[in-house]
């Protein structure tokens, strides 16, 4: 299998034409379904540099791949104490948050890319959550952005694996992403960018679509998009089992 | 076993479900309670979103009930007038209790409000319990006086008078009213049914005999339960019904146990017991909110300020 893809990509590196150094790239997958049994799924990106001139440039290559699920809105809390108990006061608003992401690098980000470019591109894990909505009427919003990156990356929502991306002979490369069993449905981004010197020079963008299927799917529309009859479907279970099991247990008894 | 609950989006071992369902009956089969109040705060501990934790409580209290109510209707243990005057009161309560709720998550105040709730209602029902089945234990041992049961109070003189055969009573519906109205509130915020609230209140206020007081909370409760299933799963799509299922499996069979584990126990015994658990509920609870919490800041998906 390796062998198969070495050779696909040196394949795919020779046969086109290129200005400098390119990234080709492909994915394990590029859809996910989630069913009933859903407990997580692997993510394998790989690619290789294709270029037509040797590598003769200075500085080292690296690669830094990135995985993103869809943004949302989030709402940040903060507690303090009020007549004794703990109550949410002060709260802070981003407007776009994603609710997965995940950073792959071939070494740690500090040293291998331009802060100017990271801000640019938006790739380090605080800078890809940075749209607040309305204005901000708080001093320091600081301890709540924090917070927001604590929390997910402590659920394994937000992940940084610095050396995580492997290249061997500076033009195979692959990274591995394991997603989390609590995955929201939606597009999935993918972003590769090659990086020489702590400059990009070129980035490849796909997308992993990620769906709910089968019976999880049909619940899930049912549930939005007809709801009263929905909620017929969840009474009707609730009494038929609660009905089912004192009939059952009254034939075991007898 | 992994199980990705398609409403929740979360992805929870299923024995862990079962196996909580099945706690949960065994307690309610034990001692007769409907179980909601254990269940959602365990939802909310295994990290299920407390909008689903309700609206899914509620939905596994229906299944809980429709067997008791089975149960009580063949031993004719249903005072199915006084059932509707407090279930009429209670759809209304309930309709509340969801605006509420509703207010209470754009503000950001639901957790606290349900964890107050849980507080001073499961605290004041297991004092009470606990007090009260002291007192019988004592009194069984002396053998003294019973207690005189109908008590002459304001509440009688009401308007709006009528006739309730089963229970022998001729009073006003304004109480029961009240009562449903109450119970109804509370089923909707706090995602129980309500008995544990019901079942003194009748006694007590309303002076119903003991004989129908269960089959006609409970009557209420399966309907008041399905009235505020079916609302959260309309306004909110918050009901998650592969949740409600293996809780549900889970539960009856925990309840089976339970009920025949409860007629080897003493009623008393088993009464100081239940206080007990419902004392504890409450303190651990309280204390959640008197103690420093280890993460000060919380997640709420949405963008209301």
């Amino acid at each position: 299998m390796t062998r198969l893809l070495t050779l696909f990509a040196l394949l795919l590196a020779c046969a086109l034409p290129a200005r400098g150094e390119e990234i080709v790239a492909g994915l394990s997958r590029d859809s996910i379904g989630i069913t009933a049994s859903f407990d997580g799924s692997e993510i394998l990106i790989y690619g290789a540099v294709k270029r037509n001139a040797p590598a003769a440039q200075t500085g080292e290559l690296h690669v830094i791949v990135t995985l993103e699920g869809p943004s949302s809105a989030v709402t940040i809390r903060r507690k303090s104490r009020e007549m004794g108990i703990w109550v949410n006061t002060d709260s802070l608003t981003v407007g776009a948050a994603p609710s997965y992401y995940a950073i792959a690098s071939s070494g740690p980000m500090h040293l291998i890319l331009d802060p100017v470019e990271d801000v640019q591109q938006r790739i380090s894990i605080p800078l890809a959550v940075r749209a607040f909505a309305g204005p901000v009427q708080m001093s320091d919003v600081r301890p709540f952005t924090q917070a927001l990156l604590r929390i997910r990356e402590e659920e394994g929502l937000y992940k940084e694996e610095e050396g995580a991306v492997r290249i061997v002979e500076d033009t195979l490369f692959r990274a591995d992403f394991e997603l989390p069993a609590n995955l929201i449905e939606g597009d999935y981004k993918t972003r590769i960018f090659l990086v020489r010197d702590s400059h990009i020079i070129d980035r490849y963008q796909s997308a992993i679509y990620v769906r709910r299927v089968g019976l999880e799917r049909w619940l899930y529309v049912l549930a939005q998009d007809y709801a009263p009859l929905y909620a017929l479907l969840s009474l009707a279970l609730a009494v038929f089992s609660g009905w089912a099991a004192a009939a059952v247990f009254r034939l075991i008894r007898s | 076993m992994q199980i990705y609950l398609p409403i929740a989006e979360v992805s929870v071992n299923l024995f862990l479900l079962l196996g909580l369902g099945g706690l949960v009956g065994l307690l309610s089969g034990l001692f007769g309670v409907g179980g909601g109040f254990l269940i959602t705060p365990l939802l909310f501990f295994i990290g299920i979103p407390p909008a689903v934790a309700v609206a899914t409580g509620a939905n596994q209290v229906v299944a809980s009930s429709v067997s008791g109510v089975l149960a009580q209707f063949k031993r004719k243990a249903v005072d199915v007038p006084m059932g509707i005057v407090l279930l009429v009161g209670g759809v209304g309560g309930s309709a509340l209790g969801i605006w509420v709720f509703n207010l209470l998550t754009a503000l950001g105040q639901i957790d606290l409000v349900v964890q107050l709730c849980y507080v001073v209602f499961l605290g004041a029902i297991g004092l009470l319990m606990f007090q009260e089945a002291l007192r019988t234990m004592r009194r069984t041992k002396k053998g003294g006086a019973r207690r005189k049961r109908h008590q002459h109070l304001w509440l009688h003189n009401l308007p709006l008078k009528m006739k309730f055969r089963a229970s022998g009573l001729y009073i006003s519906v304004i109480p029961p009213l009240l009562v449903g109205l109450i119970v109804g509130v509370l089923a909707a915020i706090m995602g129980v049914g309500g008995g544990f609230i019901m079942v003194p209140a009748m006694i007590y206020l309303l002076g119903m005999p003991t004989k129908v007081v269960i089959g006609t909370s409970l009557f209420q409760i399966l309907f008041v339960s399905a009235f505020t299933t079916a609302m959260h799963a309309i306004t909110n799509q918050s009901v998650d019904v592969m949740l409600a299922l293996m809780l549900i499996v889970g539960g009856v069979i925990g309840a089976q146990f339970g009920s025949r584990l409860g007629a080897r126990l003493n009623a008393e015994q088993l009464r100081i017991l239940l206080a007990l658990l419902v004392i504890l509920v409450a303190v651990k609870l309280g204390l959640e909110l008197l103690l420093r919490p280890d993460e000060l800041f919380s997640l709420f998906p949405g963008g209301i300020g």
